[in-house]
């Protein structure tokens, strides 16, 4: 019994289920805002606001940071922090419905728990770059774009996909 | 006539606690989803889990035919909706770099974030490096500028790029969709089970 509980409570959604309601919500969020999701825009303001904070004069001589820094010197892109924010509260509750809330670092059995780290840290620093290259990651570029037939969201998905499948056979001894 | 917000329908001071209630709808969906697990995500990689193929192509297909759907019935102007603007160059590359990070880190902007919420300590590494990626990118801004308004082809949408009409776009992307998940199931039950 105990145990039967155990398993059921890991159980994630039906994958379709998942996808309909995403797609309710970016839909939802079009209807209201006009604009789609997003997800790298607030680590970029959350970096601008950094760097504005500890030396502002270098951000403001900075051609990229002094796009974001509004007159009253916070961050524009303040949608998206709070929009972050929420999709925080909103995952902690479902990870503590689920039992799923555990301080860990998850992992393949065939890697120790540093070169997972060390492979997140190199994956996280090409990601946040390549989503700054693209204007957009999966969410704000990919499935936004999708969302209202963009090219640039198709072409932006295909070369994130298409270069993961390419590129996974390099790295499938850390995965499987 | 939506969208709500630009057309003055809700005064823009919500705009912040929608932005709250957007992102609570987001995290929980993706967190549902097994999308706090990098291990669950690169499964659409080698073939053991094809979650994000079928969560990411429902949600567009949904997200696409509602929105287009709503247009139809005049409940919103789809053409005053923000289309992410079409940079050829930087959008293949961008694109291919953020693949890359995808295999190597195991996650993406979005589903990294679920990952901190519920306490994964590779997640929180993940995102530690994309606010470096971000801060490489912006440090070398004006060395790279030039390349990222190569192809510029301004907010374009699919239906003029083929010259093509939107509704036969959406039904053959339908159709594509399907027969991926149909051959991912099948591909799904040949290779060999992971557990994680």
């Amino acid at each position: 019994m105990e145990k039967e509980k155990k398993v059921k409570r890991s159980v994630y959604w039906n994958p379709y289920f998942g996808g309909f309601l995403l797609g309710l919500v970016i839909i939802f969020t079009f209807y209201i805002t006009g604009r789609g999701l997003g997800a790298s825009g607030a680590m970029k303001s959350a970096v601008v606001a950094a760097v504005d904070a500890v030396a502002p004069e270098h951000a403001e001589s900075n051609a990229y940071y002094s796009k974001f820094i509004t007159e009253e010197g916070s961050p524009l892109n303040a949608w998206l922090v709070w929009e972050a924010l929420g999709v925080l509260v909103g995952a902690f509750v479902s990870g503590a419905i689920s039992g799923r809330l555990k301080l860990k670092v998850q992992h393949s059995p065939k890697i120790t728990a540093k070169r997972r780290l060390v492979m997140a840290l190199i994956g996280g620093v090409l990601f946040g770059f390549g989503a700054q290259v693209a204007r957009g990651c999966t969410s704000g570029a990919a499935l936004s774009g999708m969302a209202v037939l963009a090219t640039g969201g198709f072409v932006t998905m295909l070369a994130i996909f298409g270069t993961g499948y390419l590129a996974a056979y390099f790295f499938r001894k850390n995965w499987i | 006539m939506g969208p709500l917000i630009p057309n003055g329908i809700i005064p823009e001071q919500w705009d912040f606690v929608i932005a709250i209630l957007i992102g609570l709808a987001f995290g929980f969906i993706l967190e549902a989803s097994g999308f706090s697990s990098s291990r669950k995500l690169v499964g659409v990689f080698y073939g053991y889990d094809f979650a994000v193929l079928k969560v990411f192509f429902t949600a567009a297909l949904v997200s696409m035919i509602g929105l287009y759907y709503m247009d139809y019935l005049s409940w919103v102007d789809i053409t005053q909706l923000y289309v992410h603007p079409t940079f050829m160059a930087s959008a293949i590359i961008g694109g291919m770099i953020m693949g890359v990070g995808f295999i190597t880190g195991g996650f993406c902007p979005g589903t990294s974030l679920t990952g901190v919420a519920i306490g994964k300590i590779d997640a929180m590494v993940f995102t530690l490096g994309l606010m470096i990626g971000v801060f490489i990118f912006s440090e070398i801004y004006n060395l790279i500028s030039p390349f990222l308004t190569r192809g510029d082809y301004g907010n374009i949408t699919l239906d003029e790029s083929l010259g093509i009409p939107a509704d036969m776009i959406i039904l053959a992307i339908a159709i594509a969709a399907i027969a991926a998940f149909y051959f991912s199931d099948i591909v799904r039950g040949k290779v060999k089970k992971v557990f994680y």
